[in-house]
């Protein structure tokens, strides 16, 4: 392994974060804080208490996976597509990496970043509801398991991009829809019977659920299942990755 | 680390290619059938009309294109199974210029180094620079630098892992004379501690300036392979141009063993002549002009330049 160059481009990346510590911090946080404000005090104190947990308290596991899709998704997907827009993209091709490596670095940054964003909107959560993590073990694993796939995620439509347009179209068309239908902001069993269904085809769904699930022991569906959910998907990611770059898809002409 | 298999390749060429051929998705042959060898230590340039298939051979070598079929070894390691010790050996800067704006040189450089695996090197860093003259410029983002200089930092680049084999893709477009001058005397630097260096150019007279050898290629075939002073040799004429004190209609019958043309309504008269034929002797000539009265009064000499060599050979 070439550790060195795996490094290399974990720093750049992770680099590129401090550089714009503003967009990449702040303005996350922000909109945390606007989330709390706006359905943890503002509303929230007329909506009713889900399983026994506050409203204000319910929807922070779903905020920050909220928070942490997108920005796993638009950090891996840019850290590939902007040196492939503007080039440098040559020098990583030409070095004497393996494309595991390749992903290691790219993705990797990406998680980190995701995982230190999601610990910072916890911390923001803490000071507007009083919140409890009663497995922090799951809480972690499931925090960590989803900045990796979508990161991984994001690294793809990276490669699949040939525009800056079609960068943002799988984020605004489809996960930031599957996200907020997804039981961020209230539990799937308030559903009618069909809508719970169509819902279980969602992933996010499984995702929240056991993220939830690690804070206050109550989820939509069983740990056991979203478990092998984030797995499978984890699994799907790297399978298309590994396609991709068999394939030389779109990096080597 | 490279986990190459231990190639005891040290008496292998810098470059070794065989019977490469690259078709491109969209149908384009950019190379047809390429065979090349280039010597350690060699500095060989490529010549050839946009579209050539230059930067395509550049980038098949570098690992950035996927070459449809044949092999090809950098100092004895396949590019394609130990692609890891073969793109450990080369350094590459591209046509374009293409940096990273908001880095400083200093971190694109170290960066550079890190991707190739070294380990980090200060005082190699240090070197690079100050030979690039880009010292005073190390804590500037790039995007501050003007373009010869941001040319320096690929080069800079490129240098940071010690590589064996440059490839420097249009080194000098777009860099003053000046510039251009300082970048030949490094690369003959470079040369000088072993590298072995391939670059494109189309500044002719620069190939002619720096390169040994030197490959012309045109519809992704190498036309030919020469050393440069041979080629110059082989394929370089002279020409003396007389003119004429008094125009003439035709050329006398006595001269016609020479060869001559005649120009500007028969005001001048052209003698072409081959460098290294010694066959005909301009005195003897004169004589002959002299016989028939024709008397120059002014003589222009001029050589071929490879530039013109170069045109006769791509036929453009």
């Amino acid at each position: 392994m070439n550790w060195r160059g795996i490094w290399a481009i974990y720093n750049f990346e992770m680099g590129r974060t401090w550089r714009t510590i503003g967009q990449s911090i702040a303005s996350p946080v922000i909109s945390t804080v606007l989330y709390f404000i706006v359905f943890g005090a503002a509303i929230g104190s007329r909506i009713q208490a889900i399983n026994d947990i506050p409203y204000g308290a319910f929807i922070v596991p779903g905020l920050v996976m909220l928070t942490i899709l997108g920005q796993s998704i638009s950090n891996a997907s840019f850290g590939i597509y902007f040196p492939r827009f503007t080039g440098t993209i040559y020098e990583i091709l030409s070095a004497p990496l393996s494309y595991v490596e390749i992903i290691i670095g790219y993705v990797g940054a990406a998680a980190s970043k995701s995982v230190l964003i999601g610990v910072i909107v916890l911390i923001t959560a803490a000071f507007f509801v009083p919140m409890r993590i009663m497995h922090p073990f799951w809480m972690l694993f499931f925090l960590v398991m989803t900045s990796i796939t979508f990161s991984l995620m994001g690294f793809i439509i990276g490669i699949w991009a040939d525009g800056f347009e079609k960068l943002q179209l799988i984020p605004l068309l489809i996960v930031t829809p599957l996200t907020f239908l997804g039981g961020s902001f209230y539990s799937i069993n308030m559903l009618p019977e069909f809508w719970r269904g169509v819902s279980m085809l969602n992933p996010v769904v499984y995702l929240v659920s056991g993220f939830r699930w690690s804070f206050y022991e109550h989820g939509d569906v069983s740990l056991a299942t979203s478990v092998m959910m984030i797995t499978a998907f984890t699994t799907i990611s790297i399978a298309i990755i590994a396609w991709m770059f068999r394939t030389g898809y779109r990096l080597r002409k | 680390m490279p986990d190459f298999m231990p190639d005891p390749a040290v008496n292998a060429n810098a470059i070794t290619i065989s019977a490469l051929y690259k078709t491109y998705d969209n149908g384009f042959k950019a190379l047809a059938g390429i065979d090349l060898e280039i010597k350690r230590g060699e500095i060989f340039a490529l010549l050839g009309p946009n579209g050539a298939g230059k930067t395509t051979l550049i980038n098949a070598v570098c690992g950035i294109v996927q070459p449809s079929s044949g092999h090809i070894r950098v100092c004895g390691y396949d590019n394609a199974v130990q692609y890891r010790a073969a793109r450990s050996a080369i350094g590459l800067v591209p046509q374009e210029l293409t940096t990273d704006a908001f880095e400083s040189v200093w971190n694109t450089v170290s960066f550079s180094r890190g991707l190739f695996g070294k380990p980090k090197n200060p005082a190699t860093i240090e070197k690079i620079l100050k030979d690039l003259s880009l010292w005073d410029k190390k804590d500037e983002q790039i995007r501050k630098l003007s373009g010869g200089m941001k040319r320096r930092v690929m080069i800079a680049k490129a240098l940071s892992h010690e590589p064996q084999v440059l490839f420097l893709d249009e080194p000098t477009a777009g860099v003053d004379v000046e510039l251009r001058k300082s970048m030949w005397a490094q690369v003959r630097a470079l040369r000088e501690t072993g590298v072995t260096v391939i670059l494109t150019t189309h500044y002719i007279e620069e190939a002619e300036e720096m390169a040994d050898r030197i490959g012309v290629i045109n519809k992704g075939q190498l036309v030919l392979t020469e050393e440069k002073n041979a080629l110059m040799q082989k394929m370089g004429k002279r020409q003396m141009v007389f003119t004429l004190r008094d125009a003439i209609q035709a050329i006398p019958p006595a001269l016609s063993a020479y060869g001559l043309a005649l120009a500007e309504n028969g005001a001048k008269l052209i003698y072409t002549y081959n460098t290294h034929q010694a066959s005909h002797d301009v005195s003897d000539m004169m004589d002959v002009l002299k016989a028939n009265n024709i008397r120059p009064k002014e003589i222009d000499s001029r050589s071929s330049s490879l530039e013109e060599i170069f045109i006769e050979l791509v036929g453009a």
